[in-house]
Protein backbone atom coordinates (compact mmCIF):
# COMPACT_ATOMS: atom_id res chain seq x y z
CA UNK A 1 0.00 0.00 0.00
CA UNK A 2 2.51 2.38 0.79
CA UNK A 3 4.33 1.86 -2.48
CA UNK A 4 1.36 2.10 -4.71
CA UNK A 5 2.04 5.92 -5.91
CA UNK A 6 5.83 5.03 -6.84
CA UNK A 7 4.69 1.71 -8.66
CA UNK A 8 1.83 2.95 -10.76
CA UNK A 9 2.45 6.44 -11.31
CA UNK A 10 -1.09 7.06 -9.65
CA UNK A 11 -1.49 10.71 -8.55
CA UNK A 12 -3.46 12.19 -5.94
CA UNK A 13 -5.84 14.75 -7.36
CA UNK A 14 -7.14 17.11 -4.46
CA UNK A 15 -10.06 18.93 -6.15
CA UNK A 16 -11.52 21.50 -3.54
CA UNK A 17 -14.87 23.37 -2.82
CA UNK A 18 -14.93 25.41 -6.06
CA UNK A 19 -13.91 22.53 -8.80
CA UNK A 20 -17.33 21.01 -7.25
CA UNK A 21 -19.34 24.42 -7.90
CA UNK A 22 -18.99 27.24 -10.26
CA UNK A 23 -15.72 25.60 -12.27
CA UNK A 24 -17.06 22.01 -12.87
CA UNK A 25 -16.08 22.84 -16.33
CA UNK A 26 -12.36 22.96 -15.22
CA UNK A 27 -13.11 19.91 -13.59
CA UNK A 28 -14.51 18.05 -16.23
CA UNK A 29 -12.05 19.07 -19.05
CA UNK A 30 -8.89 18.79 -16.83
CA UNK A 31 -9.94 14.98 -16.33
CA UNK A 32 -10.63 14.81 -19.97
CA UNK A 33 -7.05 15.73 -21.28
CA UNK A 34 -5.26 13.85 -17.85
CA UNK A 35 -6.97 10.82 -18.77
CA UNK A 36 -6.29 10.98 -22.66
CA UNK A 37 -2.45 12.01 -21.61
CA UNK A 38 -2.08 8.78 -19.19
CA UNK A 39 -1.64 11.24 -16.65
CA UNK A 40 -3.99 8.40 -13.50
CA UNK A 41 -4.79 11.54 -11.30
CA UNK A 42 -7.24 9.95 -8.43
CA UNK A 43 -9.33 11.72 -6.45
CA UNK A 44 -8.87 12.01 -2.46
CA UNK A 45 -11.50 10.52 -0.99
CA UNK A 46 -12.77 12.29 2.49
CA UNK A 47 -10.94 15.43 1.21
CA UNK A 48 -11.75 18.77 2.97
CA UNK A 49 -11.59 22.11 2.46
CA UNK A 50 -7.92 23.37 1.54
CA UNK A 51 -8.66 26.32 4.03
CA UNK A 52 -8.75 28.77 1.27
CA UNK A 53 -6.35 31.51 1.98
CA UNK A 54 -2.99 30.71 3.47
CA UNK A 55 -2.73 32.10 6.91
CA UNK A 56 -0.15 34.59 7.57
CA UNK A 57 0.59 34.37 10.74
CA UNK A 58 3.09 33.01 12.47
CA UNK A 59 1.63 32.09 15.76
CA UNK A 60 -1.55 30.20 14.94
CA UNK A 61 -1.41 26.75 13.51
CA UNK A 62 -4.79 25.89 13.86
CA UNK A 63 -5.15 27.49 10.67
CA UNK A 64 -2.34 24.80 9.04
CA UNK A 65 -3.96 21.73 10.08
CA UNK A 66 -7.35 21.68 7.39
CA UNK A 67 -4.06 21.46 4.50
CA UNK A 68 -2.05 19.60 6.36
CA UNK A 69 -4.45 17.07 7.23
CA UNK A 70 -5.21 16.58 3.36
CA UNK A 71 -1.39 16.16 2.58
CA UNK A 72 -1.11 13.66 5.67
CA UNK A 73 -4.23 11.68 4.20
CA UNK A 74 -2.32 11.66 0.94
CA UNK A 75 0.68 10.07 2.04
CA UNK A 76 -1.32 7.84 4.04
CA UNK A 77 -2.65 6.20 1.19
CA UNK A 78 1.00 6.00 -0.30
CA UNK A 79 0.80 8.92 -2.82
CA UNK A 80 3.86 10.81 -3.45
CA UNK A 81 2.46 13.67 -5.54
CA UNK A 82 -0.52 15.65 -5.07
CA UNK A 83 -1.80 17.71 -7.84
CA UNK A 84 -4.22 20.29 -7.81
CA UNK A 85 -6.74 22.68 -10.61
CA UNK A 86 -7.28 25.51 -8.31
CA UNK A 87 -4.26 28.14 -7.89
CA UNK A 88 -5.91 28.92 -4.26
CA UNK A 89 -5.44 25.00 -3.37
CA UNK A 90 -1.79 24.87 -5.08
CA UNK A 91 -0.83 28.01 -2.94
CA UNK A 92 -2.26 26.88 0.06
CA UNK A 93 -1.19 23.73 0.43
CA UNK A 94 2.14 24.66 -1.07
CA UNK A 95 2.36 26.99 1.16
CA UNK A 96 1.39 24.83 4.32
CA UNK A 97 3.43 22.32 3.64
CA UNK A 98 6.59 24.58 3.36
CA UNK A 99 5.88 26.65 6.67
CA UNK A 100 5.42 23.34 8.77
CA UNK A 101 8.60 21.72 7.21
CA UNK A 102 10.80 24.45 7.83
CA UNK A 103 10.36 23.97 11.47
CA UNK A 104 10.77 20.54 12.94
CA UNK A 105 9.06 22.06 16.46
CA UNK A 106 5.87 22.85 14.44
CA UNK A 107 5.67 19.76 12.59
CA UNK A 108 5.61 18.08 15.48
CA UNK A 109 2.98 20.34 17.21
CA UNK A 110 0.28 20.09 14.42
CA UNK A 111 0.83 16.35 14.37
CA UNK A 112 0.25 15.85 17.87
CA UNK A 113 -2.50 17.66 17.22
CA UNK A 114 -4.20 15.61 14.46
CA UNK A 115 -3.37 12.53 16.31
CA UNK A 116 -6.57 10.49 14.43
CA UNK A 117 -4.22 11.28 11.34
CA UNK A 118 -1.38 9.57 10.43
CA UNK A 119 1.72 11.82 10.94
CA UNK A 120 3.02 14.03 8.36
CA UNK A 121 6.47 13.89 7.51
CA UNK A 122 6.72 16.09 4.13
CA UNK A 123 7.41 13.07 2.00
CA UNK A 124 4.38 14.60 -0.52
CA UNK A 125 5.29 16.70 -3.66
CA UNK A 126 2.72 19.39 -4.19
CA UNK A 127 2.21 20.09 -7.96
CA UNK A 128 -0.07 21.97 -9.94
CA UNK A 129 -1.94 20.23 -13.09
CA UNK A 130 0.47 22.70 -15.00
CA UNK A 131 3.29 21.71 -13.36
CA UNK A 132 2.09 17.82 -14.50
CA UNK A 133 2.03 19.19 -18.15
CA UNK A 134 5.21 20.60 -18.50
CA UNK A 135 6.62 17.43 -17.07
CA UNK A 136 4.92 15.30 -19.63
CA UNK A 137 6.49 17.49 -22.51
CA UNK A 138 5.31 19.53 -25.46
CA UNK A 139 5.93 16.70 -27.48
CA UNK A 140 3.33 14.53 -26.06
CA UNK A 141 0.59 17.45 -25.77
CA UNK A 142 1.43 18.05 -29.79
CA UNK A 143 0.99 14.33 -30.59
CA UNK A 144 -2.85 14.46 -29.02
CA UNK A 145 -3.59 17.61 -30.57
CA UNK A 146 -6.68 16.89 -33.32
CA UNK A 147 -7.96 20.31 -34.12
CA UNK A 148 -4.81 22.81 -34.11
CA UNK A 149 -5.57 25.96 -32.37
CA UNK A 150 -4.58 27.92 -35.96
CA UNK A 151 -2.96 30.45 -34.39
CA UNK A 152 -5.31 31.62 -31.75
CA UNK A 153 -3.86 34.55 -29.67
CA UNK A 154 -3.76 33.56 -26.65
CA UNK A 155 -3.54 35.84 -23.32
CA UNK A 156 -2.56 33.34 -20.65
CA UNK A 157 -3.52 35.06 -17.30
CA UNK A 158 -1.39 33.78 -14.55
CA UNK A 159 -2.70 36.33 -11.45
CA UNK A 160 -0.85 35.96 -8.09
CA UNK A 161 -1.17 32.48 -6.68
CA UNK A 162 0.81 29.96 -8.54
CA UNK A 163 3.64 32.49 -9.11
CA UNK A 164 4.07 34.22 -5.64
CA UNK A 165 5.22 33.82 -2.97
CA UNK A 166 8.97 32.63 -5.22
CA UNK A 167 9.02 29.60 -2.84
CA UNK A 168 5.96 28.51 -4.24
CA UNK A 169 6.34 29.57 -7.60
CA UNK A 170 5.73 27.20 -10.65
CA UNK A 171 7.68 29.77 -12.87
CA UNK A 172 9.69 32.75 -12.95
CA UNK A 173 7.34 35.58 -10.81
CA UNK A 174 7.36 38.25 -13.32
CA UNK A 175 7.37 36.77 -17.10
CA UNK A 176 6.45 33.01 -16.77
CA UNK A 177 6.48 30.87 -19.44
CA UNK A 178 5.18 27.24 -18.35
CA UNK A 179 1.48 28.36 -19.83
CA UNK A 180 2.74 30.19 -23.24
CA UNK A 181 4.80 26.95 -24.15
CA UNK A 182 1.65 24.76 -23.73
CA UNK A 183 -0.76 27.07 -25.97
CA UNK A 184 1.94 26.79 -28.31
CA UNK A 185 1.85 23.18 -28.42
CA UNK A 186 -1.44 23.54 -29.18
CA UNK A 187 -0.79 25.61 -32.31
CA UNK A 188 -1.91 28.76 -30.33
CA UNK A 189 -0.28 31.81 -30.39
CA UNK A 190 0.50 33.52 -26.94
CA UNK A 191 0.94 36.87 -26.46
CA UNK A 192 2.89 38.76 -24.01
CA UNK A 193 0.71 41.47 -21.44
CA UNK A 194 2.32 42.67 -18.45
CA UNK A 195 -0.99 42.39 -16.78
CA UNK A 196 -0.89 38.74 -16.95
CA UNK A 197 0.98 38.33 -13.35
CA UNK A 198 -1.27 41.50 -12.02
CA UNK A 199 -3.94 40.71 -9.21
CA UNK A 200 -7.18 40.72 -9.95
CA UNK A 201 -8.44 41.54 -6.18
CA UNK A 202 -9.17 38.06 -5.15
CA UNK A 203 -12.11 37.58 -2.78
CA UNK A 204 -12.80 41.45 -2.46
CA UNK A 205 -15.39 40.52 -5.34
CA UNK A 206 -17.49 38.90 -2.20
CA UNK A 207 -17.81 42.77 -1.11
CA UNK A 208 -16.47 45.16 -3.35
CA UNK A 209 -17.28 44.04 -6.71
CA UNK A 210 -16.44 48.11 -8.57
CA UNK A 211 -12.88 47.36 -6.82
CA UNK A 212 -12.48 44.04 -8.86
CA UNK A 213 -14.50 45.46 -11.87
CA UNK A 214 -11.50 48.16 -12.05
CA UNK A 215 -8.49 45.73 -11.79
CA UNK A 216 -10.46 43.09 -14.27
CA UNK A 217 -11.20 46.00 -16.38
CA UNK A 218 -7.11 47.10 -16.69
CA UNK A 219 -6.07 43.26 -16.87
CA UNK A 220 -8.59 42.50 -20.12
CA UNK A 221 -7.99 46.02 -21.48
CA UNK A 222 -4.16 45.12 -21.53
CA UNK A 223 -4.63 41.84 -22.89
CA UNK A 224 -6.54 43.32 -25.78
CA UNK A 225 -4.33 45.56 -26.46
CA UNK A 226 -1.17 43.00 -27.35
CA UNK A 227 -3.76 41.58 -29.30
CA UNK A 228 -5.44 38.45 -27.47
CA UNK A 229 -8.36 37.48 -28.56
CA UNK A 230 -9.34 34.95 -25.37
CA UNK A 231 -7.84 35.13 -21.83
CA UNK A 232 -6.80 32.09 -20.18
CA UNK A 233 -6.58 31.11 -16.60
CA UNK A 234 -6.22 28.41 -14.21
CA UNK A 235 -7.74 30.52 -11.25
CA UNK A 236 -11.55 29.54 -10.78
CA UNK A 237 -11.67 33.05 -8.70
CA UNK A 238 -9.59 34.77 -11.33
CA UNK A 239 -12.12 33.32 -14.13
CA UNK A 240 -14.97 34.36 -11.99
CA UNK A 241 -13.33 38.19 -11.54
CA UNK A 242 -12.58 38.26 -15.15
CA UNK A 243 -15.18 36.42 -16.78
CA UNK A 244 -18.51 37.75 -14.79
CA UNK A 245 -17.44 40.88 -13.28
CA UNK A 246 -17.07 42.14 -16.91
CA UNK A 247 -21.02 43.08 -16.34
CA UNK A 248 -19.71 45.23 -13.43
CA UNK A 249 -16.87 46.98 -15.89
CA UNK A 250 -19.43 47.63 -18.67
CA UNK A 251 -21.40 49.97 -15.50
CA UNK A 252 -18.33 51.74 -15.09
CA UNK A 253 -16.46 51.95 -18.28
CA UNK A 254 -19.43 51.64 -20.69
CA UNK A 255 -17.30 51.34 -24.03
CA UNK A 256 -15.79 48.23 -22.63
CA UNK A 257 -16.40 45.61 -25.02
CA UNK A 258 -16.76 41.38 -23.55
CA UNK A 259 -13.47 39.46 -23.82
CA UNK A 260 -13.70 35.69 -24.14
CA UNK A 261 -12.33 34.20 -20.84
CA UNK A 262 -11.96 30.13 -20.24
CA UNK A 263 -10.12 27.68 -18.64
CA UNK A 264 -6.70 26.79 -19.69
CA UNK A 265 -8.02 23.28 -19.99
CA UNK A 266 -11.39 24.38 -21.92
CA UNK A 267 -8.78 25.05 -24.88
CA UNK A 268 -6.64 21.83 -24.42
CA UNK A 269 -10.22 19.93 -24.63
CA UNK A 270 -11.21 21.43 -27.48
CA UNK A 271 -7.62 21.13 -29.33
CA UNK A 272 -7.61 17.48 -28.37
CA UNK A 273 -11.15 16.95 -29.82
CA UNK A 274 -12.69 16.32 -26.44
CA UNK A 275 -15.86 18.33 -27.67
CA UNK A 276 -18.61 15.99 -25.63
CA UNK A 277 -17.05 15.95 -22.98
CA UNK A 278 -17.18 20.15 -22.71
CA UNK A 279 -20.62 19.83 -23.85
CA UNK A 280 -21.64 17.45 -20.66
CA UNK A 281 -19.91 19.80 -18.60
CA UNK B 1 18.24 71.79 17.50
CA UNK B 2 17.11 67.89 18.66
CA UNK B 3 14.20 66.45 18.51
CA UNK B 4 13.03 63.75 20.44
CA UNK B 5 10.07 61.69 19.40
CA UNK B 6 8.09 59.90 22.10
CA UNK B 7 7.90 56.63 20.18
CA UNK B 8 5.02 53.71 20.84
CA UNK B 9 6.08 50.56 19.94
CA UNK B 10 3.88 48.26 21.58
CA UNK B 11 1.70 47.84 18.16
CA UNK B 12 5.03 47.12 16.32
CA UNK B 13 5.85 44.43 18.94
CA UNK B 14 3.03 42.27 18.45
CA UNK B 15 3.11 42.67 14.76
CA UNK B 16 6.36 41.25 14.71
CA UNK B 17 5.31 38.41 17.05
CA UNK B 18 2.17 37.92 14.91
CA UNK B 19 4.14 38.67 11.16
CA UNK B 20 7.41 37.84 12.04
CA UNK B 21 9.04 40.20 10.14
CA UNK B 22 11.29 43.16 10.95
CA UNK B 23 10.07 46.37 9.87
CA UNK B 24 12.97 48.68 10.03
CA UNK B 25 14.87 46.51 7.22
CA UNK B 26 12.65 48.95 4.81
CA UNK B 27 14.19 51.82 4.01
CA UNK B 28 11.66 53.76 1.71
CA UNK B 29 12.75 53.09 -1.46
CA UNK B 30 8.80 52.70 -2.64
CA UNK B 31 9.12 49.71 -5.13
CA UNK B 32 6.31 47.98 -2.75
CA UNK B 33 3.87 51.11 -3.61
CA UNK B 34 4.77 51.78 -7.18
CA UNK B 35 3.38 47.78 -7.96
CA UNK B 36 0.86 47.66 -6.20
CA UNK B 37 -1.93 46.83 -7.83
CA UNK B 38 -4.23 48.15 -5.22
CA UNK B 39 -2.58 51.38 -4.89
CA UNK B 40 -5.21 53.51 -6.28
CA UNK B 41 -7.89 52.56 -4.17
CA UNK B 42 -5.75 52.92 -0.93
CA UNK B 43 -5.49 56.14 1.67
CA UNK B 44 -2.61 55.12 2.42
CA UNK B 45 0.24 53.48 -0.16
CA UNK B 46 2.26 50.56 1.45
CA UNK B 47 5.45 51.86 2.14
CA UNK B 48 3.21 54.78 4.11
CA UNK B 49 2.16 51.90 6.35
CA UNK B 50 5.66 50.83 7.08
CA UNK B 51 6.80 54.02 7.45
CA UNK B 52 4.22 55.42 10.46
CA UNK B 53 4.96 52.18 12.07
CA UNK B 54 8.56 52.63 12.27
CA UNK B 55 7.79 56.41 13.80
CA UNK B 56 4.92 54.85 16.19
CA UNK B 57 2.36 56.56 14.20
CA UNK B 58 -0.43 53.59 15.34
CA UNK B 59 -3.55 55.57 15.13
CA UNK B 60 -3.31 56.16 11.63
CA UNK B 61 -2.50 52.49 10.54
CA UNK B 62 -5.16 51.29 12.78
CA UNK B 63 -7.72 53.43 11.40
CA UNK B 64 -6.84 53.21 7.46
CA UNK B 65 -8.46 51.25 4.41
CA UNK B 66 -5.37 50.02 3.18
CA UNK B 67 -4.35 46.56 5.14
CA UNK B 68 -8.11 45.58 4.46
CA UNK B 69 -7.74 45.97 0.69
CA UNK B 70 -4.41 44.42 0.86
CA UNK B 71 -5.65 40.99 -1.02
CA UNK B 72 -2.14 39.50 0.11
CA UNK B 73 -1.08 39.25 -3.90
CA UNK B 74 2.81 39.13 -2.92
CA UNK B 75 4.02 41.33 -5.50
CA UNK B 76 5.38 43.86 -3.14
CA UNK B 77 6.98 40.36 -1.07
CA UNK B 78 8.62 39.43 -4.40
CA UNK B 79 10.04 42.88 -5.32
CA UNK B 80 11.07 43.93 -1.89
CA UNK B 81 15.20 44.57 -2.61
CA UNK B 82 15.33 44.53 1.11
CA UNK B 83 13.44 41.49 1.46
CA UNK B 84 10.60 42.68 3.87
CA UNK B 85 7.85 40.26 3.49
CA UNK B 86 4.42 43.35 3.56
CA UNK B 87 2.04 41.12 3.02
CA UNK B 88 2.55 38.97 6.08
CA UNK B 89 2.80 42.79 7.85
CA UNK B 90 -0.88 43.51 6.29
CA UNK B 91 -1.76 39.97 7.98
CA UNK B 92 -0.51 41.29 11.02
CA UNK B 93 -2.28 44.43 11.26
CA UNK B 94 -5.19 42.66 10.55
CA UNK B 95 -4.87 39.76 13.19
CA UNK B 96 -4.30 42.96 15.43
CA UNK B 97 -7.11 44.74 14.83
CA UNK B 98 -9.48 41.36 14.52
CA UNK B 99 -8.37 39.83 18.10
CA UNK B 100 -7.86 43.30 20.00
CA UNK B 101 -11.29 44.80 18.82
CA UNK B 102 -12.83 41.11 18.75
CA UNK B 103 -15.21 42.24 16.13
CA UNK B 104 -15.77 41.42 12.59
CA UNK B 105 -14.06 44.07 9.52
CA UNK B 106 -17.64 43.47 8.24
CA UNK B 107 -20.95 41.17 8.56
CA UNK B 108 -21.70 38.60 5.99
CA UNK B 109 -24.98 40.74 4.94
CA UNK B 110 -22.72 43.04 3.18
CA UNK B 111 -21.63 40.31 1.03
CA UNK B 112 -22.90 41.08 -2.79
CA UNK B 113 -26.38 39.32 -2.98
CA UNK B 114 -25.64 36.93 -6.50
CA UNK B 115 -23.87 33.62 -6.93
CA UNK B 116 -20.48 33.38 -6.18
CA UNK B 117 -17.28 30.82 -6.33
CA UNK B 118 -16.85 28.96 -2.79
CA UNK B 119 -13.25 30.64 -2.63
CA UNK B 120 -14.42 34.07 -3.14
CA UNK B 121 -17.31 33.85 0.02
CA UNK B 122 -14.33 31.70 2.16
CA UNK B 123 -11.41 34.13 1.16
CA UNK B 124 -13.72 37.53 2.08
CA UNK B 125 -14.41 35.23 5.73
CA UNK B 126 -11.00 34.38 6.44
CA UNK B 127 -9.42 37.66 6.12
CA UNK B 128 -12.35 39.74 7.54
CA UNK B 129 -13.89 38.00 10.22
CA UNK B 130 -12.37 36.51 13.72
Amino acid sequence: MAEKGKQTMEIAYFPGCTLKNTAKRLETSALGVAKLLGLDLRELPNWTCCGTCFSLAEDNLMKQVAPIRTLSRAASLGYSVITTLCSVCYNTLKQADLFVKSDPKRLKKINTFMEEEANYEGQIAVKHFLTLLDELGEEKIKEAVKHNLNGLKVGCYYGCLLLRPQSIAIDDCEQPQIMERLMKALGAEPVYFPYQVECCGSYHTAVHPEIVARRAYRILENARENGAEIVVTSCPLCYFNLKDRQKNIKEIYSGFKPMKVSYFTEIMADAFGLTKILENG
Amino acid sequence: MRLVLKKNDGLLKKIKAISGEDIYACYQCGMCSAGCPMGQEMDLLPNQVIRLLQIGAERQVLHCRTVWLCASCFTCTARCPKGVNLARLMEGVRLFLLRTQKEDHFSPQQMVKEPLPPIALIGALRKFTT
